[in-house]
């Protein structure tokens, strides 16, 4: 666990924590054995891993700051506060669903969270939220826009396009690059000349920090320092933090099943699971008890049953919803 | 400067007589009304923001964003960099944050590498979103070749835009239209590809102080007939009328339709029209293969068949790239006589000599 100070964390913070990481795992493992129903058709790519960038990073935001996502989406839509109900709906094919049917695992968005649309192109999400960014400059409204992508999208040209105009004219973004080493399954050094991604951030003269993405705790403060520096006008921020993830790249079994990725590898990263690391850390320092997690573990599972019953209530879009929302 | 420099043959056409203008009308070329219109979506909605490479340059993209910045300040109307994907999703996400962008791209070509954003997310954002999130974005996109522009500076791309679900497309052919159609865009909530077409900027024509707009979707007959119905829009509009005259002098009484804007495509007054002429020559500033001529054939084909007396002739371009060469040139763009020569084969077809 990382030296941080972390005195300031009160235990309502500490199970506030808990349970974003813990509602970001099971709602995936709950899609994970859901799937073989055949009921969500849509393509999935699962955060089970990650999960701590996501909590760390949406701890540190405000309702009305936007957050874009890409194709993995589950776990930031969760972590700035979507509701489980219109997700499981929308993953479900159900009118009732977040983007009423139309966009499936790939395109959620939550009015509410500040999540105005997700793109699954790979980086597509990027110059979007720099435009949130700018319309927030030029309104002065106080939001700062929040954008998550892959090792995968430092691939694509935009993203240097979007360092430079952020850096340029100031604006009130912060980059987080969660670098899983992979995209689909190209390793990222067959892909990139330079893997240390935050140097990037170097020539575009910003802050570029390398952080643990499997330390909630190291997410938060760095994150923290980002978020403030976007609020208060000093421009924007390039976070990448390392992380893996366990599940194949789309759909809910595992790379091993599918012979893709080795035991060997994966195993050390399942030994760093973001989520084992803070129950050791905050039970051994005595900031919370088993009771405290069971109890947590249990209201979530509870929200998570709640909320699929009442996704599966929503019916399916009527043929007559075909051409609506096209202009 | 020589990228103005347009054949005077194809520019020296008439222009277009407005309809409805009682007093002796203030007339004002398509550029200054382009850069009229956008005064007024600048002064009158604080949303408005006009971006793009060369806005603020003394050229002023073609004289129509001249002086806007200092106007209305840098932060409304600034230049960019060269970086077209990010500049379209940038106008998305502002558009998405509650502004209004007007993004320009002082060739239409430019706007490829741009296409990512533009129909990846611009054109299925409120779609995937189930309505929730619309994006109000304009592009200005610039046609129109000559003086050897050749393939890269010059192509006229409306079929690839009205061909994606998402987008609306208006080419406006008069100086009036350009400001009416201009504001009717930026007030629309979805993304409207705004094509100018550059032989028609030095084009004048009556144009109202007043804002207003011109509806999308409603296109305009511009000069009554009753023989045979040319649709046509942007620069193919000035020319159909030349040709109408021509053909008048042989007696054909040509009914020529500009569609205004290609999406919403306004199909309903071509069938009225072709209900009473039976004959019909589609007319497009861009490629036959796939395009808007082709579109609008087909659908004349499917519902006005029964009223058809004669194949349905197209003057549009040819499946190659716009060449450099004077001469080359001349052979690539449709020219009134080519539509003269359509107007003459398609009205004799079927009549006894
Ligand atoms: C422009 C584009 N090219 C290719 C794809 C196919 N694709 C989907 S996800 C993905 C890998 C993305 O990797 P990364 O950005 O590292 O994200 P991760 O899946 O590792 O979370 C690819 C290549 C795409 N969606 N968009
Ligand atoms: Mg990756």
């Amino acid at each position: 666990m990382s030296k941080l100070q972390l005195k300031n964390l009160k235990p309502a913070s500490l199970k506030k924590i808990y349970q974003g990481l813990i509602k970001i795992r099971k709602f995936e493992e709950k899609i994970v054995s859901l799937y073989p129903q055949q009921q969500i058709r849509t393509p999935v790519h699962l955060y089970i891993g990650q999960e701590a960038i996501a909590v760390g990073v949406c701890l540190n935001l405000r309702k009305r700051d936007y957050l874009f996502s890409n194709h993995r989406n589950h776990g930031h839509l969760i972590a700035k506060g979507a509701r489980l109900e219109s997700m499981l709906a929308e993953l479900h094919g159900r009118i009732g669903g977040c983007s009423k049917g139309k966009g499936g695992s790939m395109h959620m968005t939550s009015q509410n969270a500040g999540v105005f649309g997700t793109s699954a192109i790979v980086a597509g999400n990027i110059p979007i939220a720099l435009g949130c960014a700018f319309a927030s400059k030029f309104k002065k409204d106080n939001r700062i826009s929040v954008v998550f992508f892959g090792d995968g999208a430092v691939d694509e040209g935009t993203f240097y396009e979007c360092l430079n105009f952020a850096a340029l004219k100031k604006l009130p973004i912060v980059f987080i690059c969660e670098n899983n080493f992979y995209a689909t399954n190209s390793p990222q050094k067959v892909r990139q000349v330079n893997t240390d991604i935050y140097q990037i951030a170097k020539h575009f003269k910003m802050p570029g920090v390398c952080v643990d993405g499997n330390d909630v705790f190291e997410i938060l403060k760095f994150s923290a320092e980002a978020i403030e520096r976007a609020r208060k006008n000093k421009g924007p921020t390039l976070i990448e933090a390392r992380t893996f993830r366990w599940k194949t790249h789309v759909g809910p079994e595992s790379d091993i099943q599918k012979g893709l990725r080795s035991e060997k590898e994966i195993w050390p990263w399942k030994k760093k699971c973001p989520i084992k690391k803070f129950v050791q850390y905050v039970t051994k320092n005595k900031l919370l008890s088993k009771n405290d997690l069971d109890k947590i573990d249990k209201k979530v599972n509870a929200q998570l049953q709640r909320a699929l019953k009442t996704a599966l209530k929503s019916s399916y879009p009527k043929k007559t919803d075909l051409k609506k929302n096209v202009y | 400067m020589s990228w103005d420099k347009i054949p005077t043959s194809i520019i020296g056409v008439k222009t277009a007589p407005e309809k409805g203008e009682a007093k002796p009308p203030r007339l004002i070329t398509y550029r200054q009304a382009i850069l009229e219109g956008l005064t007024t979506a600048l002064k009158k909605d604080k949303r408005v923001f006009l971006f793009g490479e060369g806005v603020d340059d003394p050229g002023g993209v073609f004289g129509t964003t001249l002086n806007l910045h200092k106007k209305f300040g840098k932060n409304r109307s600034f230049d960019t960099p060269i970086a077209e994907n990010t500049l379209t999703g940038l106008g998305i996400g502002a558009a998405l944050g509650g502004l209004r962008p007007i993004l320009v791209h002082a060739r239409t070509d430019f706007m490829l590498t741009g296409m990512d954003q533009l129909i990846n997310h611009a054109a299925k954002w409120k779609y995937m979103s189930g309505g929730k999130f619309s994006v109000p974005l304009v592009i200005r996109a610039i046609i129109g070749g000559g003086w050897g522009s050749a393939s890269q500076h010059s192509q006229p791309l409306q079929a690839l835009f009205a061909h994606t679900p998402g987008l609306k497309v208006v080419m406006p052919a008069t100086a009036s239209d350009a400001k009416g159609l201009l504001l009717a865009s930026i007030a629309e909530d979805c993304p409207v590809v705004f094509i100018e077409h550059r032989w028609l900027y030095d084009r004048k024509g009556p144009v109202s102080k007043n804002p207003y707009v011109v509806p999308l979707g409603k296109g305009i007959i511009r000069k009554k007939g009753k023989d045979l119905t040319i649709a046509a829009s942007s620069f193919m509009v000035p020319l159909s009328l030349e040709a109408a005259d021509i053909a008048a002098k042989e007696k054909i009484d040509v009914e020529v339709i500009d569609l205004r804007t290609i999406k919403p495509l306004d199909y309903n007054l071509i069938q009225k029209s072709l209900e009473k002429t039976n004959r019909l020559v589609v007319a497009d500033t861009g490629w036959k293969m796939c395009g808007i001529s082709a579109e609008i054939s087909a659908l004349a084909a499917n519902k006005a068949f029964g009223y058809l007396k004669a194949p349905i002739a197209r003057v549009a371009l040819c499946d190659a790239p716009t060449p450099a060469s004077p001469a080359l040139e001349k052979a690539f763009y449709p020219s009134s006589k080519d539509l003269v020569e359509a107007i003459r084969k398609i009205y004799r077809y079927g009549r006894k000599k």
